[in-house]
């Protein structure tokens, strides 16, 4: 017994020396990467597959899946709820995107120049992003309630502007639900400009201020150029989260969720619903594959849009 | 030395737990969160418990927006309760998901059974079998604020009782600023809450319709569903006595103090007694001709189909206790729901009771809506109303909208 596992341990110990560094570091490489990579391929990768063959099944979680084709793609291009909130999914990203991204930047700009009350400040904007999106949905939801409750309401009535629906229009419910969830995400972008504004070398500066550059031809030639890296990544980060839009959409029109008259909802809050309201699981995977690929499309047409030029 | 013989005995004590659990039979009890209903099930089980030394029951509870997905995925699992809370609504999606079984005839004769309940029961009928029965059965009333009624010069004690008197004192208890807005409703405006049981199953009645037909199709598509829906929407932009939206949610404008009427249920009556004002419950008005109708729904319970021989007995023995007269009263004082079986409902303490009074009247002529997918048919509901108030759809578009619409959902889960 005993001797049996010392040869077994030579011979191992003789094929591992046979390699070479480079080959052996190769080795361990991917046994330190093994862990990570089956756990995603496990949670992340398996089930993404699963969607992909749950949306051309009927599943409905109590009886088993059978195979139906594209019957419901076809149910779905044909459905005027889901153009509806295909559309909604949209205005999200084209109204939430550039606008978060300016107004961060706008603050991020100045907010660098800030001396007096910097920390204090920039927590203020950091604050939000922070906070429970439920919580907030909550509270901006009574914000804009009607008369006698609702804050906003309340000052445009002592001002003797007209009472705004806010929640309550198909009009203004999709921006309503977007100002806070533009306000929570502005933090977090803050902060990464900052970072990448300190990154730019002060020498730049200091040359382009000799050379007699004027402040708007620094920001033109110089600031926007270089916060380049740091553009791209929060153009992708923060349009993958306005096309994933939820909480704040939930929170603030539970009554009616993605409300009234779907002019709120977005597709992920679709895709819960027919889910886990109406257990079309087999449905519900055909929107989230469809929410995948806008998801995948967008992020590379961003990517390549932004691209180094070389 | 000590030390091991102490831990001799616990080990002994262990094995000795263990072969106590192991003679009782122990059975799940599944309900969803609400503080006085997991109370009240709390209270039942120990009496149970105690009656029934070899069987323990566990209770089991779920926040509601989770509960059926989670009832839906332990049976997947093959873990389902034995005992289940199910409202009626779900019941053909319960047992065509073969969630629960049929009650033993032998042990739950039908014909008893329709002789003590009330007969809304029969909602749990499929075929010749029953498949669950409630504790407590709910119906609506129209509550009112005493106080806001004196301010208006009305009588607190005459609360209204036909459709133009409603319609009077929401007039009369509507406040509003300089510029036209509500500040305190007359009635509360909310279709996601009670209201669109009262346009289908009363108001479209009182115009002389049926909200189904008897093959359980759509029937409110004419002059009868217009009517009704005219009435309802007409509180909104003719009389202008109340507003969807308005303080967020029709309860919480009238716990507010902040709406004179709302049309809610027996189960309000708890998160209403708190309330700092007096306020009273009157049934819900009838038409110029005297009509009357309500709805009345329940939560029933059911027998999991995972639940089989020694389990099965238990909790069938569970089952037959907690709807028997004494749960049911205990149900009444601790949920304020009404008792399903009507000698324990229809008591002369119970008639005499200012509150319990309205809604005890109304189920005797209150009617059941048999819903498929009561989410999505209340979403019509509170669409078609939407339609009308926000893009200024006719009522007869708006209506005819929400037929095809309500007609879709019935036609998928029925065929």
């Amino acid at each position: 017994m005993a001797s049996d596992s010392i040869t077994g341990e030579a011979a191992s110990s003789r094929l591992w020396d046979r390699f070479s560094i480079k080959t052996k570091r190769v080795i361990w490489a991917w046994t330190f990467l093994a862990l990570p990579i089956l756990f995603y391929a496990g949670i992340r990768f398996y089930p993404t597959l699963q969607a992909f063959w749950l949306s051309l099944t009927d599943w409905d979680l109590l009886r088993p899946a059978n195979f139906i084709g594209l019957v419901n793609y076809q149910k779905m291009f044909a459905d005027p709820v889901f153009w509806k909130v295909f559309q909604n999914t949209f205005l999200y990203l084209l109204i939430g995107t550039p606008l978060s991204l300016v107004l961060s930047f706008v603050i991020a700009f100045y907010l660098d120049r800030v001396r007096f009350m910097h920390g204090f400040i920039r927590a203020l904007y950091f604050l939000p992003f922070l906070t429970t999106a439920a919580a907030m949905g909550w509270v901006w939801r009574w914000f804009y309630q009607p008369v006698p409750i609702g804050v906003i309401n309340g000052v445009l009535g002592s001002l003797g502007i007209e009472q705004q629906p806010f929640l309550r229009s198909t009009v203004q419910a999709l921006p309503t639900v977007l100002v806070p969830a533009i306000w929570a995400g502005l933090g977090f972008q803050i902060i990464i400009f900052m970072a990448g504004l300190r990154a730019i070398p002060s020498t730049f500066y200091e040359a382009a201020r000799i050379d007699g550059l004027g402040e708007w031809a620094i920001l033109r030639k110089i600031t926007i150029p270089l916060l380049k890296p740091t553009t791209v990544f929060l153009v992708v980060f923060s349009s993958i989260g306005f096309l994933r839009i939820f909480d704040q959409v939930y929170n603030m029109t539970t009554n009616d969720p993605g409300g009234p008259l779907n002019a709120t909802k977005p597709l992920v809050l679709m895709i819960y619903q027919t889910a886990f309201s109406s257990y079309q699981m087999g449905y519900a995977a055909a929107q989230t594959v469809v929410l995948f690929s806008i998801l995948l499309a967008v992020s590379l047409l961003q990517l390549w849009i932004m691209r180094e030029k070389k | 030395m000590r030390n091991k013989a102490k831990l001799a005995g616990l080990a002994a004590g262990i094995s000795f737990l263990a072969l106590g659990s192991a003679q009782a039979v122990e059975i799940e009890y599944w309900q969803y969160v609400f503080d006085t209903r997991v109370q009240a099930m709390d209270q039942l089980i120990e009496k149970f418990e105690a009656a029934n030394p070899d069987i323990t029951v566990k209770q089991v509870t779920f926040p509601y927006a989770d509960y059926q997905t989670r009832v839906v995925a332990a049976k997947v699992a093959g873990q389902g309760p034995d005992v289940v809370q199910l409202f009626y609504g779900w019941l053909d999606n319960f047992v065509n998901g073969e969630l629960i079984q049929p009650l033993d005839p032998a042990v739950f004769p039908a014909a008893e059974i329709e002789a003590e309940f009330f007969p809304i029961v029969s909602a749990m009928k499929r075929g010749d079998a029953y498949y669950g029965l409630p504790t407590a059965v709910r119906s609506l009333a129209l509550f009112y604020n005493k106080a806001l009624f004196t301010e208006a010069g009305l009588d607190p004690a005459n609360p209204p009782q036909n459709l133009a008197d409603f319609l009077a004192a929401a007039e009369a208890t509507t406040k509003r600023d300089g510029g036209g807005n509500i500040t305190s409703a007359g009635v509360t405006l909310d279709m996601a809450g009670q209201d669109h049981h009262w346009w289908r199953e009363v108001l479209i009645r009182q115009n002389g319709g049926v909200p189904y037909d008897e093959a359980g199709d759509v029937a409110y598509n004419d002059a009868a569903g217009a009517a009704a829906l005219k009435y309802y929407t007409d509180l909104q932009t003719a009389s202008k006595v109340g507003q969807v939206g308005f303080m967020d949610e029709g309860q919480a404008a009238f716990r507010a103090g902040l709406a004179a009427m709302t049309i809610d249920g027996t189960f309000r009556l708890g998160a209403f007694a708190d309330n700092p004002f007096e306020w009273g419950v009157t049934e819900l008005p009838a038409d110029a001709n005297g009509l009357r109708s309500n709805y009345s729904s329940y939560f029933a319970n059911a027998i999991g189909s995972g639940a089989q021989g020694e389990e099965l007995a238990a909790s069938q023995k569970f089952l037959a206790y907690i709807t028997s007269p004494e749960a049911m009263e205990i149900w009444l004082n601790v949920v304020g729901e009404l008792p399903a079986r009507r000698d324990v409902a229809l008591t002369e303490a119970n008639l005499a009771d200012p509150v319990r009074a309205p809604f005890l009247k109304g189920l005797e002529y209150a009617h059941t809506t048999k819903f498929y997918d009561e989410a999505g048919q209340r979403q019509v509901a509170i669409d078609m109303v939407n339609r009308v108030l926000l893009e200024g759809q006719s009522i007869e578009d708006s209506l005819a909208a929400a037929a095809t619409a309500e007609q879709a959902i019935i036609d998928a889960a029925t065929k």
